[in-house]
């Protein structure tokens, strides 16, 4: 299917208006509607979650086989805390001034990466970690970097993107905002960490992905749905012992570890319920979320 | 070196620059307790930062020196415009090397603000081994970004003093050299910026 669904409202005075058949050709159809013919059944692959949510979406979960991309500053492979990546790239510019996506063999150059492949791992023992770092190198043209290196993460198809960045440069607000939603339909789901400082960034802002803020706890499943967003759900971020530099570790605090708590969670999901959208596992997490509970 | 009676923390003059910036690094660390606290400036042209403002371990050597903005807490905050606090930075063997070399004292904990201006990463923060309590909580990270903003915002108007100063300075030597040109060099210059001129207006 390359056209979206157009649906008339219902309700509200206005009746559900179907799109008018145009017989074998889709020629006639306004553009961004779908033709019926061509509308193939799909399968939910699971039935959705009744009664106890996290039994249904995270219990027993491994991680095993989905494919979470970490875009940040590398990852130290390894470290005894990440156990290995499946594919590390890294974003580096020319000197015609292309940006090029590379294999990258040299880990981490701060140590933030790793702490963040580490969290992942310690929730979803079994999923494929692969890295794209683009940070780390040259100090100019960083916002450029991440989101070449964003796009390449969208074009692979992973899963679950983890990133704990954001850019507070409105030039490349449009072009973040095509790729948030580029991913949203593609059906990798952007984990993307809401700024630490009361400063206008993005991409954690817009609604196709999934925006992370912290909260205090230490419990590796304790995480909530925020009533209030723009930030959509809080991990733990406070004081948080971390995989470092070096093999090492460090405690640290910061959004940016909130995130890949939500990064794996998702992908304990994803493992559980293959084929499940972006909002689908939105949905799944918030239902399973500390705070969020059936009324029946 | 301590904030109170240093100049009167204008713009007009180098002294009066260092005081204003002194006096944040001052504020947060009698804030937080620290032992130490800093000011960093980016110099994009050599990917480094340079220490604007020292108050406690440190003060008095360290305003001027330079580390490289490619590694580190510093470097990371930075260039990713994003704050971080580490409690238990001594087991990052590289970074209490580096810093150990270059700084002379290895905090326990620290804490690394970015400075965001407009939409530009100006320089760092730093709040070394804070005493009330060795972490950093949710209400101390809203405050530290509250007043890291702060601190660009001045460090901004720093930067733009120097820079006119600097264009000041281009200016005067640029007058003095055409008062004592040939009058074929003056009419040369004459031409020049006229030609500046309709480029500036087209």
């Amino acid at each position: 299917m390359t056209k979206p669904t157009l649906l008339a409202i219902a309700g509200a005075g206005h009746e559900y208006d179907p799109p008018v058949s145009s017989g074998p050709s889709d020629q006639e159809l306004p553009a961004w509607s779908l033709d019926r013919e061509t509308a193939r059944d799909q399968v939910q692959p699971s039935v959705w979650p009744l009664g106890d949510a996290r039994e249904w979406a995270l219990s027993g979960s491994t991680g095993a086989g989905v494919r979470v991309c970490i875009v940040d500053s590398g990852v130290q492979a390894d470290h005894p805390r990440v156990g290995g990546v499946a594919e590390a790239v890294v974003v580096s510019e020319t000197d015609a001034g292309e940006l090029t996506v590379t294999a990258d063999h040299d880990g981490d150059a701060y140590g933030h990466g790793t702490a963040c492949a580490a969290i992942i791992r310690g929730l979803a023992p079994d999923c494929r970690l692969h890295s794209v770092r683009v940070l780390g190198g040259e100090l100019t043209g960083t916002g450029r970097m991440l989101l070449h290196g964003l796009r390449w993460a969208i074009d692979q198809h992973f899963e679950v993107i983890n990133l704990s960045l954001s850019t507070t440069k409105s030039r490349f607000v449009p072009e973040l905002h095509e790729l948030s939603d580029r991913a949203y339909f593609r059906g990798s789901l952007v984990v993307a960490s809401a700024h630490n400082m009361p400063v206008e960034s993005f991409p954690w802002r817009f609604p196709a992905v999934l925006s992370v803020g912290s909260h205090a706890g230490h419990d590796h499943l304790e995480y909530y749905a925020n009533p209030d967003p723009p930030v959509e759900f809080a991990a733990p971020g406070v004081d948080l012992e971390l995989a470092w530099l070096d093999g090492g570790t460090i405690r640290a605090t910061g959004n940016s570890f909130a995130t890949p708590y939500m990064a794996g969670l998702a992908a304990l999901v994803l493992a559980k319920h293959p084929g499940l959208r972006p909002f689908e596992v939105k949905t799944a997490l918030r239902c399973a979320s500390s705070n969020v509970r059936s009324a029946v | 070196m301590s904030a109170a009676g240093v100049g009167s923390g204008g713009l007009d003059d180098e002294a009066g620059r260092r005081f204003l910036l002194q006096s944040i690094a001052e504020l947060t660390r009698a804030v937080f307790g620290a032992r130490a606290c800093s000011i960093m400036r980016s110099d994009p042209a050599t990917q480094e930062l340079v220490f604007e403002a020292v108050v406690g371990e440190g003060a008095g050597t360290l305003v001027g020196q330079r580390i490289s903005a490619r590694t580190g807490l510093a470097g990371w905050a930075l260039a990713s415009e994003e704050p971080i606090a580490v409690s238990d930075v001594r087991r990052d063997p590289r970074f209490a090397r580096d810093v150990a070399e270059d700084t002379g004292y290895v905090p326990t904990a620290i804490s690394v603000y970015p400075l965001l201006h407009g939409e530009r990463s100006i320089g760092v923060l730093n709040v070394l081994d804070q005493g009330a309590s060795e972490r950093v909580g949710l209400a101390d990270m809203e405050v530290l970004g509250r007043i890291a903003t702060h601190a660009a915002a001045v460090l901004a108007l720093v930067e733009d003093a120097r820079r006119a100063d600097a264009g000041e300075d281009q200016f005067s030597r640029l007058q003095g050299r055409l008062n004592s040109a040939s009058p074929r060099r003056r009419a040369a210059a004459a031409d020049a910026l006229d030609a500046l001129r309709r480029l500036l207006e087209d």
